[in-house]
C-alpha cells in the first residue's frame, strides 16, 4: 500500500469539505466534518479496501492521516 | 414437535421526530446528511407518560386483531425489553393482567436489546418443542429514547421507540429452524446506560454537563466505532454459522433479514458477506433502528413484500449490546 493512494481513500470519506490539501500531516479531526459518522467510513473503507480491523481506540489516539496509515500499514497481511 | 412462527405485529408510538427537527435542534451538525447516510428518514418517540409495556400491550391487542387470535389459546409470555416498568415483579406479568391472558399462562422478562428477538425465538423454540407451552406471546418493547441525552444528536438521530407481538405456536406460517448464539461481554462499556442499577444508582443531583463528549453516566452511552468494529468482526462469521447448523449456503435464503441497526452498517455487511440488495431487506426509513423490535417490525414488511413460496428460507440475525448475537433460519410451510 501507499501513502498516496491511501490519502485519496481517507479523503473520499468527506463529503463536502475540501479534502484537496490533505496530506500525511493533516490532522483529519480539526476538519470541521469530522464526526463519529466519518470514523466508521474510514474504520469501513479500511477493512473493505485492506481487509484490517481499525478499531475505535486507533481513531482516538490518532492525530494524523500518517498515524492511521501507520497503524493500517503494520497490520496489512 | 416443531416450533412456527405464526403471526406478527407491531406498534409505533404517535409522536414523530423528522430528520428537519433535528436539523432545526442541531443546526451545526448535518443531520440531513447524516441521516441519509444511515438510511433513517424520520422515528417515532414514546410520549412522556408512555412505557415500554404500554407499547408492549398495544402490540399484543393489534397481533390480537389483526390475526384473529384468541388471547386465551396464550399459554406463555415472553417480554424482552431493557427499559422494565419497575425492578419487580417482572413487566411480563404486569402485561398478562393488562391482556387478559389466562392465569394459566407462564410469563417473564429477559434483558436484551438488538440479539433480544432472535433469543425468544429461540426460547420460544425450546418451550414449544419441550411440550412446555404451546402457543408463545413473544414481545419486544423498547424506549430508548428515554435513556438518551437530549443533546446527545447521535442516538437521538440512530434510534426509535417500538413494539413488537409474535406468536410462536405449534403451527404456523415458517418453521424455526437451528440457531447458533454468542456472547462477549468484555463489550459490555460499549453500550450502556450506566446508572440506575443497584450497583451504580442514579445520582440525586441535578444531571451534569457532558465531559469531553460523553453524556453523564445515567444516559445511554454508545461507542459507535467499537459498536461498528465488533459487527464488522463478528456478524459475517455468525451467519456462516447459522448457514452451517441449518446445512445451507448463503444462495439457498431467500432473505436476509438482519438487525436493522443503520443502513451504513448494514450495507458494509451485506458487501463483505457477498449478498446481493434483492436478498438483503431493509426497512428502517420510517423507524429508526428500534433495537429488538427491527427485526420483527422489518420481517412483517418483507413478509408482505417479498416472496414467501413454499420451501424458501429467510435468514434472522440481531446482535448488539452485550455484546450479545445471535442467528437462526425460518422456513416457509
Amino acid at each position: 500500500m501507499d501513502i498516496e493512494t491511501f490519502i485519496g481513500e481517507f479523503a473520499e470519506q468527506f463529503d463536502e469539505i475540501s479534502t484537496e490539501s490533505f496530506g500525511p500531516e493533516t490532522q483529519f479531526k480539526e476538519n470541521d466534518e469530522w464526526s463519529s459518522m466519518t470514523a466508521l467510513s474510514i474504520i469501513a473503507m479500511v477493512d473493505q479496501n485492506y481487509a484490517v480491523r481499525l478499531t475505535g481506540d486507533d481513531i482516538r489516539n490518532s492525530t494524523t492521516i500518517q498515524h492511521i496509515y501507520d497503524i493500517v500499514a503494520s497490520r496489512v497481511a | 414437535m416443531q416450533a412456527y412462527l405464526k403471526a406478527i405485529s407491531y406498534y409505533l408510538p404517535e409522536k414523530e421526530v423528522t430528520n428537519a427537527e433535528l436539523a432545526q435542534l442541531f443546526p451545526e451538525w448535518g443531520a440531513e446528511k447524516i441521516a441519509k447516510k444511515i438510511g433513517i428518514e424520520t422515528r417515532r418517540i414514546a410520549a412522556d407518560n408512555e412505557y415500554a409495556s404500554d407499547m408492549a400491550v398495544k402490540a399484543a391487542e393489534q397481533l390480537f386483531a389483526e390475526h384473529a387470535i384468541e388471547r386465551t389459546a396464550i399459554d406463555f409470555i415472553l417480554y424482552c425489553t431493557q427499559s422494565p416498568d419497575q425492578f419487580l415483579p417482572s413487566t411480563a406479568c404486569v402485561i398478562q393482567d393488562r391482556l387478559n391472558i389466562p392465569v394459566s399462562a407462564g410469563a417473564l422478562d429477559f434483558n436484551l436489546g438488538c440479539s433480544g428477538y432472535v433469543y425468544g425465538l429461540a426460547v420460544a423454540k425450546g418451550l414449544v418443542t419441550a411440550g412446555i407451552a404451546s402457543n408463545i406471546l413473544l414481545l419486544t418493547a423498547e424506549t430508548y429514547s428515554k435513556f438518551i441525552h437530549p443533546e446527545d444528536k447521535g442516538n437521538r438521530t440512530i434510534f426509535g421507540d417500538a413494539a413488537s407481538a409474535s406468536l410462536i405456536s405449534t403451527d404456523g406460517f415458517a418453521s424455526i429452524g437451528n440457531f447458533d448464539l454468542g456472547t462477549d461481554g468484555r463489550g459490555a462499556g460499549n453500550l450502556m446506560v450506566k446508572q440506575g442499577g443497584l450497583r451504580f444508582p442514579r445520582a440525586i443531583e441535578e444531571a451534569a454537563e457532558p465531559v469531553e463528549g460523553r453524556f453523564p453516566d445515567e444516559f445511554i452511552y454508545m461507542n459507535g466505532p467499537e459498536i461498528f468494529t465488533f459487527t464488522s468482526r463478528e456478524i459475517p462469521g455468525l451467519v456462516d454459522r447459522t448457514l452451517l447448523k441449518n446445512e445451507l449456503k448463503k444462495s439457498d435464503i431467500g432473505q436476509f433479514v438482519l438487525h436493522q441497526a443503520n443502513q451504513f452498517m448494514l450495507e458494509h455487511l451485506r458487501k463483505k458477506m457477498h449478498i446481493g440488495s434483492k436478498h438483503f431487506f431493509i426497512y428502517m426509513a420510517m423507524v429508526g433502528n428500534t433495537v429488538s423490535s427491527t427485526i420483527p417490525i422489518a420481517l412483517y414488511h418483507a413478509l408482505k413484500e417479498k416472496d414467501t413460496a413454499a420451501g424458501q428460507h429467510w435468514l434472522l440475525a440481531g446482535f448488539g449490546v452485550g455484546y450479545s448475537w445471535g442467528g437462526t433460519v425460518i422456513k416457509f410451510d
